[in-house]
């Protein structure tokens, strides 16, 4: 095919062939279901909003810096709950990217081939496990372990830090981070191995070429070639770990209390919504519980979309170019 | 032309289907909040009929057992309960999308206001709520005044040696260490009684946080279910939380005797919580929705309360009205030996009394439903 035959322009002039009434409707009713499914998106956001109306109404702006949530009095405040989300994540993200990224490097470049295959596929099966089963093994295996051989030397050590500051019950945003990091740990190897394949043979060569070892040529001419789609893939398990729910609300302790120590009970978005949506009765706390979630589909949004947009745009130059 | 054929056909069919199903569903009512899907209720063509109700999980054994048992006597009813938490209850009873409801908190006057029309409330079944802890060099039971429960639960109490727990307990010692308090995180009908025994007991409670199914609690960490705060109890050297009866029993968790307004540490059991309703007898005539927290009598464990069902003074379907009240009306008498056996704590005679007048002011277009009982319109409700 010369390029003359195949060029956008040549296709986009081409008369557009319909043998008959077949191939309009084929047309017309994948368009609908296009059409329905983004209606259904639209839909959702939209019932949402309208049925957070009367919290945003009540407290405006002050909902995202106040830091009582008070059914009794009706008077709701998401700053604990938006802190607990984004730190429990952070330190899921933390946990997990050293790791994740350490395990794609190994998977994809220093494995003996008949290895790759089966660790690929059981780290794999991390995602596939339900987030209740993390959330009943987290709070019966992990949080006891974690209490004691972490939290009790850390704080009888360091106990004046702030940082790690409070009395180690075992159930804490510490524990809800590293709950998080096992489940995102997933995402970030297996998209990291494949950015990290996508890279092209010449980069690795030419470093070669130019006298590196094994580990220079990995970590100064492969790795910074994917490194925007390493970070999609960072941003894309941010993106889960800020949606987890039942792993979450069984160990993060479920106080509704901002405080910067690892020791402390903290509350997540998803988590007071899983808790208080179904036996909510008064008009503003549901009102209240309906604009958490509109938060937390916003910051899904962004977050997700950031990392879509950033893994799309390297998988398109993967063909060669920097 | 084949190739095309192969397309068009099955995709018109799935055309068809989706359209089909698309008009035959009905259109829910615009304002119900639907947390759960909720049959309507129908009347099938051979003449037996449906009742629908939601709410309560805590009921849910035995509403499930007795909807059960009243179905082998009647087989041309059937009851569909849906257990979806007390708010989703109350939101499809609002809607009219069920014949009942069903709550552990009744209504607030300003809920009831909220309501479409005057709303019933009919105790079932009282539950109590036992205080769990975990302290395992301390054997025999513990024992606990209000003031101490109340001091724990607002934080003032931070150790379990401090003087407000260890004088109702001479003889046991008590260890210096931290009392990790257990709450629930979810809203729940044991939550709503807990924290109206403590703002009936503290004043402080009463000012600073309040009785609701969720409360902004002062101290402590939350647990989802009974199961939750069981495991964070469990879990926890110095734990306490509080759990309901029925679970704690059939769990074999170690509870705290509490000292009821008479003086007298009282055990949770089926037979006090009972003692505690029929304590509160007079309070009741006078609003049904009153706590029986703190209830007088000398055997009344203190912690107790009601699950309620939730139905309209005046049925819109006569027939199906007259169906829902034969049905409780079997509830609160022969159904009650069924509770016994799942922990709930049967209805004392006082209160069954108070809820068959409230069952014959019942109407639909102005008549009374129930055939008339010579009773004395002792009948109150909110």
């Amino acid at each position: 095919m010369s390029a003359l035959e195949t060029s956008p322009e040549r296709i986009a002039a081409a008369p557009r062939r319909f043998t008959g009434i077949g191939d309009t409707l084929f047309l017309r009713i994948t368009q609908l279901f296009a059409l329905v499914v983004l209606g259904v998106v639209i839909l959702t956001v939209c019932t949402t909003a309208f049925k957070a109306m009367p919290a945003v109404r009540a407290f405006g702006f002050r909902f995202f810096t106040s830091t009582t949530w008070d059914p009794v009095a009706d008077k709701f405040g998401a700053w604990p709950f938006l802190w607990g989300t984004i730190y429990s994540s952070l330190i899921g993200l933390v946990l997990a990217v050293p790791v994740g990224v350490a395990t794609a490097i190994f998977l994809a470049e220093l494995a003996p081939r008949q290895l790759r295959g089966p660790v690929s596929f059981l780290i794999e099966l991390l995602a596939a496990v339900p987030s209740v089963v993390y959330g009943l093994w987290g709070v019966l295996v992990m949080v006891p372990w974690l209490r004691d051989n972490v939290e009790a030397p850390l704080s009888t050590r360091f106990g004046s830090v702030p940082i790690f500051a409070g009395a180690p019950f075992g159930v804490s945003v510490l524990a809800a981070g590293v709950i998080l990091a096992i489940m995102i740990l997933p995402i970030v190897t297996a998209v990291t191995r494949d950015v990290i394949a996508a890279v092209p043979r010449e980069q690795r060569e030419a470093s070669f070429g130019l006298g590196s070892t094994r580990w220079e040529a990995i970590w100064n001419a492969v790795v910074p070639f994917g490194r925007v789609g390493i970070f999609g893939g960072i941003v894309l398990a941010l993106g889960r770990a800020i949606g987890e729910t039942m792993a979450v609300t069984m160990v993060i302790g479920n106080r509704p209390e901002a405080s910067v120590s690892l020791l402390n009970p903290a509350y997540s978005l998803a988590a007071v919504l899983a808790n208080e949506f179904s036996e909510a009765t008064g008009a503003l706390h549901q009102a209240a519980l309906q604009e958490i979630t509109l938060v937390l589909f916003g910051l899904t949004f962004l977050v997700n979309g950031l990392a879509r947009w950033l893994v799309w745009s390297v998988t398109r130059k993967a063909g060669g170019r920097r | 032309m084949k190739r095309s054929l192969f397309v068009v056909a099955p995709v018109l069919f799935a055309a068809a289907m989706t359209s089909l199903a698309g008009c035959g569903g009905t259109s829910s009512p615009s304002s119900s909040e639907t947390t759960g899907s909720v049959p309507k209720s129908t009347v099938s063509s051979s003449g037996g009929s449906q009742l629908t109700g939601a709410g309560a999980t805590f009921p849910y054994p035995v509403y499930s057992k007795w909807f059960d048992a009243y179905h082998q006597k009647h087989p041309e009813l059937q009851v569909n309960y849906q257990s979806i938490g007390s708010g989703g209850g109350i939101q499809q009873l609002k809607a009219r999308t069920v014949d009942f409801g069903a709550s552990d908190a009744p209504l607030s006057d300003k809920e009831a206001a909220e309501m479409p029309a005057a709303v019933v409330h009919l105790p079932t079944v009282a539950g109590a709520v036992a205080l769990t802890y975990n302290l395992p060099n301390v054997t025999g039971k513990l024992r606990l005044t209000p003031e101490a429960v109340a001091a724990i639960f607002l934080g003032n109490a931070k150790k379990w040696n401090d003087p407000l727990i260890a004088s109702a307990n001479a003889g046991v010692s008590l260890p210096d260490t931290a009392i990790a308090v257990a709450h629930r995180s979810d809203g729940s009908g044991t939550s709503y009684i807990f924290t109206n025994y403590l703002a009936a007991v503290s004043p402080e409670w009463k000012q600073k946080v309040g009785a609701g199914k969720s409360v902004d609690w002062p101290v402590g960490l939350g647990g989802k279910g009974n199961e939750g705060v069981a495991g964070v109890v469990k879990q926890t050297p110095g734990g306490i939380g509080y759990v309901e009866l029925a679970y704690a029993i059939q769990n074999k968790l170690q509870y705290a005797l509490v000292k009821n307004s008479s003086g007298t540490f009282i055990e949770p059991s089926v037979a006090s919580t009972t003692a505690a309703a029929k304590g509160a007898g007079n309070a009741l005539k006078k609003d049904v929705r009153t706590a029986i927290v703190n209830a007088p009598g000398a055997d009344a464990y203190p912690i107790s309360g009601f699950t309620y069902l939730l139905l309209y003074k005046e049925q819109p379907d006569a027939t199906k009205g007259k169906q829902m009240l034969e049905l409780f009306e079997w509830a609160i008498h022969d159904g009650q030996t069924m509770a016994a056996d799942l922990y709930y704590a049967p209805l004392p005679k006082e209160v069954v009394a108070l809820n068959e007048s409230m069952l014959a002011s019942i109407q639909s277009a102005g008549q009374p439903l129930l055939p008339s009982q010579a009773k004395q319109g002792a009948g109150s409700q909110p």
